[in-house]
């Protein structure tokens, strides 16, 4: 039969598909280099548009040829009538929606849409808003138009209403969008905001449940879909800490001030600076760090003139001024007291419940309750199971302590790939418990032996500590930071396993240490116990340096002045 | 008739039902020479759609069912030779039963002229207006054959149009709109159907002028027939089934648009309500507590890869599918939903089968939409004519309201050789496909056949009201006795383009235990109240309103053996009517499995030739071949490129 459709056989059609891309290539480098060469004679006229233009379209990443484009309408810009120019904006704005087509995600040609829309008198941002929502009811989560969306609604000062209603209606088509809910968590608190707090601030308390509702019905429907998960924990959180001193610390024997503060910082020429009032008048000091390195720490020290500590005076004041952070803290000295100092308490601050905070605890206590619901559902969920760990810290750490580890051996058991950040953080919240157990019970003797502990935190908090037990963990490093705790007269740390001992270095009252059955191979590491004045009594037994020959000898004259070391 | 039918073909297929129309498209595509009949004087058989007075005239047909057979046949039995022995075909069709119409929208007296006249209309007229057949002009330039098909098949409508004009895309959406939007008058349709939102377009134009319910009367329907495009049978398209698969395929979709069904509702003490089913459906509801969310959720989870987990079903594989489901912590809601609403199966489906049914629901969610359904716009009857017209792209011939009667049969190899038509002429092939309903009495007399009801209303409302009237629903009605069936309703808006504005087309679809009505009118009560001018009470106005109501029953002759039919020659082939099901998954693999058995090494309905592949394989003779070649090639392409936003494809790669 004639007049039939035949087909091309396979080998016809690989052929005329080779010839084809090869002729591709042909016209894109000889495009390319025509481009270069025009840039580099400086001829920026419209042929380089044509040209740019027609290997922009096939290939929209070319971000060398954007910049070539941008260089060209700035020369025409200044050459062309306001008529000219509108319609060379006008295809412009076309070319660019033809290159988002070909590649949304591009990032060269969104942003040189913002450079063109930013650049003219009268841009139309109604129309942008619109491609936005065009290229987002594509694909909901395309981040790059996200992004252009947040700068057109900015210039275009839309009302957060508006935007709120639009991530809405993106959330109800498909709720796993982790743009839509970070811009709720932006325009939320410029809607509603609250007088006490930042940019950053809570919410008042409808506004809240009304999020939490809507949040709630995403991580029931999908208790797996991180984007809701990370938001709750958003809502729930609270802003940073506000900069203040937590503890001061005067020793009269080692002539030494020491300062806490809420976040590491680095005191020196051009960064931080501190003021010291010693009896309302000010005075020079050099600040170091415990470990005496150059670096942001929570902890500063300085010494103090033999004139500012004399007994005469019945009293002695202190006061540390933090201008950066607009705190200041203020400790007396008495006569005949060896020491003095002024913190913030653990137990009234809440120093340690930044992660999740609301006002309101009854939210919290609700919150709660429907997590443990979900997670009786879904007993292997690991974000609810880590939501409610850290619900139940907002409320009462301790009450909820044995719970609480519970769910962190339910939750390792859940998320294997996570055991050590689990551990770590598990760490932290023992830690913290034990020092707000200390802090009611009034004591200067910390306990946490026997914890399991993968890492120590929070050592800037235990200034004042005299005693402290960490034997029985899974300590593998006494770590630099330990260095702040000037006031530490014994130190046990048996039954770990720790190899280095960087953070006994400086620690002008330590007496006693025991390291009984660690990993300290070689007797060089003991080196940083040097610089521990009163160090007397030393308990290596059970480490592999104890077996090397000679091993005594060597520590003996590593050591000089500590009177018994027990191999 | 002046022009003779071609006498030798390789594949003669009798019916243009969607099995049939698939082969035809498969068999021409693989270089077949097809010929395809149909008694009919329109496609699809009892796929067909028609407009509203083309389905009256359908349905005069079938109630004068007294004798219009016999009308002028030329006498066959001269042509069989000594050596061979006829099998004759069926006269007149008895696939369609208890027929019976209600009219309940008020028939004013001024209009009367219009409606007789629409009545007048002789069946072959009213019909061939009421099909956008798009295949009066599908055949290529200078090829003799087609030609003469086509103007063997329409000679007045298609002389000015078939001349040399080619095209694959001649009646696009645009195109048949384009007509109707000339034939109506006050009505508008809302113009090229893209996507959701020309659902909203009318609303919003309503809500000005349409305070109350708009009144529909008997006239304003028979005056805008057209507008309807009523299936005989009410199916929808899985998103993932096997008919979607194959559109793509075979790039048949390309000839057919679709809208995503809107809504699954379900209907639960007395109400109507909407089934949460997907993701984003469930993150929605505001019916559902956050632990039904968290069931639910689980459950459809769980269902998508349930052979994963044999254990969470292997001890109540002996239960129905109801009874698990009651072991699974699902509210009473939520079983309901399950039960009818998703799997949409029978309360005593073992819970395989019940597993099986949901799986295949949620694989198909979200491929188009957030349902698993799709309907093709201008109705059901679309798509065998869709397959019509690719295998009439590859020289496939085709002839509407041409009757065969009977096939000839050589005695010493018991094969079929030809067809004897109407006109007493012989036609030779070597496959021969039949349609069921064209057998005689006497080769399915042993044939046992079962039984659908159907229903079709107009209504002036939809069953639950939304914020968009626009929406395409599907409601499973449980049966109130055990032993009945539940019942399939199906809710078509305007948009849909099977109804005027302002109406409703219910299609209702249960497998007979009795008569069409007295299966369905329980549903019907349930759901609807008749129109009626003067106001009823509060409550009963909350229903939507009859306008018009037709039942009947049609024959399923699916799941019949081949074996049952008696004396039919091995190289006779046998397609069954539609069936009962909401997809068209038996068609669609009754026809693969057939053209697998004639064509063991042809692959089927494989994907049609990228236009630069085209080789027009022309003739010399051809007079005007060089020029049609490069039409040919100009309008393929166009057709790529300009892919109307619907289309599976496009859809897909979204």
């Amino acid at each position: 039969m004639h007049g039939r459709l035949k087909v091309k056989t396979s080998e016809e059609q690989a052929e005329a598909k080779r010839l084809e891309r090869e002729q591709k290539l042909k016209l894109y480098q000889s495009a390319t280099q025509t481009v270069f060469q025009k840039r580099q004679a400086g001829e920026l006229d419209e042929s380089v548009l044509e040209l740019t233009s027609q290997i922009l379209g096939a290939n929209p990443d070319f971000a060398t040829l954007w910049n070539c484009r941008r260089e060209v309408l700035q020369q025409l810009e200044a050459q062309k009538s306001p008529e000219e120019l509108a319609a060379l904006v006008k295809t412009e704005l076309g070319f660019l929606e033809s290159c988002l087509r070909v590649n949304p995600k591009s990032y060269g040609t969104w942003h040189h849409r913002c450079w063109l829309l930013s650049r003219l008198p009268e841009p139309n941002w109604a129309r942008e808003l619109e491609l936005c929502a065009r290229f987002l009811e594509v694909d909901e989560r395309n981040f790059h138009c996200w992004d252009y969306r947040r700068f057109v609604a900015t210039q275009a000062a839309v009302p957060p209403a508006e935007e709120l209603a639009f991530t809405d209606s993106l959330i109800t088509r498909n709720f796993s969008n982790y743009s839509s809910w970070h811009y709720r968590s932006c325009l939320l608190p410029q809607l509603h905001p609250q007088p006490d707090s930042g940019s950053q601030g809570r919410l008042p308390e409808d506004v809240l449940l009304k999020e939490l509702e809507l949040v709630q019905n995403a991580f029931f429907t999908d208790p797996n879909d991180q984007s809701a998960w990370f938001y709750h924990r958003w809502l729930l959180g609270r802003a940073d800490p506000q900069d203040a001193l937590r503890c001061l610390h005067v020793s009269r024997d080692e002539a030494c001030l020491t300062v806490s503060f809420s976040r590491p910082i680095l005191v020196g020429s051009g960064t931080e600076t501190l003021l010291l009032m010693v009896d309302e008048s000010p005075l020079a000091v050099e600040w170091r760090t415990p470990d005496a390195r150059t670096r942001p720490s929570h902890v500063w020290l300085c010494d103090l003139p033999a004139a500012s500590l004399n007994d005469q005076l019945p009293q002695h004041t202190f006061r540390v001024i933090w201008t950066a952070g607009d705190a200041q803290k203020e400790c007396v000295l008495l006569k005949g007291r060896q020491e003095g100092w002024c913190r913030d308490s653990a137990t009234d601050e809440q120093l340690f419940r930044c992660e999740l905070s609301v006002e309101k605890s009854t939210v919290l206590q609700s919150e709660l309750e429907s997590c443990k619901e979900l997670q009786e559902l879904e007993p292997e969920n690991k974000w609810c199971l880590l939501t409610i760990i850290l619900l139940m810290r907002a409320l009462d750490p301790l009450l909820y302590e044995k719970e609480t580890l519970q769910y962190f051996q339910t939750l390792k058991a859940v998320d294997p790939m996570r055991a050590a950040y689990l551990d770590d953080l598990r760490s932290k919240f023992l830690v913290e418990n034990s020092v707000l157990k200390m802090e009611y019970a009034e004591v200067r003797v910390l306990h946490l032996g026997h914890k399991d502990l993968t890492v120590l935190c929070h050592l800037e908090q235990l200034l004042l500590v005299t005693h402290l037990d960490l034997s029985h963990n899974r300590l593998r490093a006494l770590p630099p930071a330990l260095a702040a705790l000037r006031c530490l007269e014994v130190l046990q740390a048996n039954d770990n396993t720790i190899e280095s001992l960087d953070g006994v270095t400086n620690l002008p009252r330590l007496r006693e240490l025991s390291l009984c059955n660690n990993r300290l191979q070689q007797p060089t590491v003991l080196q940083p116990l040097v610089s521990c004045p009163k160090l007397v009594l030393l308990h290596l037994q059970g480490n592999p340096l104890c077996q090397a020959v000679g091993a005594s000898e060597h520590l003996a004259e590593l050591l000089p002045s500590v009177n018994s070391i027990l191999t | 008739m002046a022009d003779q039918l071609p006498t030798e073909f390789d594949v003669v297929i009798i019916g243009t039902g969607l099995p049939e129309s698939i082969l035809a498209a498969a068999c021409s595509r693989s270089g077949q020479r097809v010929l395809h009949l149909d008694s009919r004087s329109y496609y699809g058989g009892n796929w067909a759609s028609f407009s509203f007075s083309g389905l009256l005239s359908w349905l005069k047909e079938y109630q004068q069912n007294s004798a219009i057979a016999e009308e002028s046949t030329a006498s066959w039995q001269g042509l069989i030779h000594e050596t061979e022995e006829a099998v004759t075909l069926r006269k007149k069709d008895e696939t369609i039963q208890h027929t019976e119409v209600f009219c309940y929208a008020s028939q004013d007296v001024d209009d009367g002229v219009e409606e007789m006249e629409a009545l007048q209309k002789s069946p072959s007229s009213a019909t061939s207006s009421a099909t956008p057949d798009p295949l009066h002009s599908a055949c290529l330039p200078g090829e003799t054959h087609s030609l003469h098909a086509a103007s063997y098949e329409t000679p007045a409508k298609d002389t000015p149009k078939s001349g040399g004009e080619v095209s694959l895309e001649v009646t696009d959406v645009e195109d048949t709109l384009a007509k109707e939007e000339y034939c109506g008058d006050e009505t508008r349709t809302p113009a090229v159907s893209d996507g959701d939102e020309d659902g909203k377009k009318p609303v919003e134009k309503d809500s000005t002028d349409r305070p109350k319910r708009k009144k529909i009367t008997y006239s304003q329907i028979v005056k805008e027939s057209r507008r309807f495009n009523i299936d005989l049978v009410s199916k929808l398209l899985y998103s993932q089934g096997l008919l979607i698969d194959l559109l793509i395929k075979s790039n048949v979709s390309r000839y057919a648009e679709f809208k995503n069904v809107t809504r699954i509702l379900a209907f639960r003490e007395g109400k109507v309500e909407q089934v949460p089913c997907s993701r984003a459906d469930v993150f929605n509801s505001k019916e559902l507590t956050m632990v039904e969310k968290r069931i639910l959720m689980k459950f459809l989870t769980f269902c998508l890869d349930y052979e994963q987990h044999p254990d969470q079903y292997q001890a109540f594989v002996q239960c129905s599918f109801s009874e698990y489901l009651q072991t699974k912590k699902l509210t009473p809601n939520l079983q309901h939903f399950v039960l009818h609403s998703i799997a949409m199966t029978e309360s005593s489906c073992s819970t395989i089968d019940g597993l099986k049914a949901t799986k295949n629901f949620l694989r198909c969610l979200g491929r188009f939409g957030n349902t698993p359904f799709l309907f093709p716009l201008y109705g059901q009857g679309e798509i065998p004519q869709c397959f019509c017209r690719m295998c009439a792209v590859f020289g496939g011939i085709y002839c509407l309201r041409h009757k065969v009667q009977c096939l000839v049969v050589d005695k010493d190899s018991g094969k079929c050789k030809a067809i004897i038509d109407h006109l007493g002429q012989r036609i030779n092939a070597k496959y021969f496909i039949v349609e069921d309903s064209y057998l005689s009495e006497e080769t399915c007399s042993n044939v046992q056949y079962k039984q659908i009801s159907r229903a079709v209303l107009i209504t002036d409302q939809s069953i639950l009201k939304a914020d968009s009237d626009q929406q395409i629903s599907i409601l499973v009605v449980p049966p109130v006795e055990s032993g009945t069936c539940a019942v399939r309703v199906t809710e078509l808006c305007s948009s849909t383009m099977t109804c005027m504005k302002d109406t409703y087309l219910v299609h209702l679809t249960c497998s007979s235990s009795k008569t069409a009505r007295e299966d369905l009118e329980s549903v019907v009560k349930k759901l609807f109240t008749p129109y009626s001018e003067t106001e009823v009470d509060q409550e009963e106005c909350t229903k939507p309103r009859l306008l018009w109501a037709l039942y009947f029953n049609m024959r399923d002759s699916s799941g019949i053996s081949r074996s049952s039919y008696e004396g039919l020659p091995s190289n006779v082939y046998v397609c069954s009517g539609p069936d009962c099901a909401l997809g068209s998954e038996h068609a669609v693999k009754q026809a693969e499995t057939l053209f697998q058995e004639m064509f063991p090494n042809e692959e089927f309905c494989p994907p049609p030739p990228n236009p630069e592949d085209i080789i027009f394989d022309g003739d010399d003779k051809q007079p005007e071949a060089p020029g049609a070649n490069n039409i040919i090639m100009a309008k393929v392409d166009s057709s790529e490129g300009s892919k109307n936003p619907e289309s599976p494809e496009k859809q897909l790669q979204n």
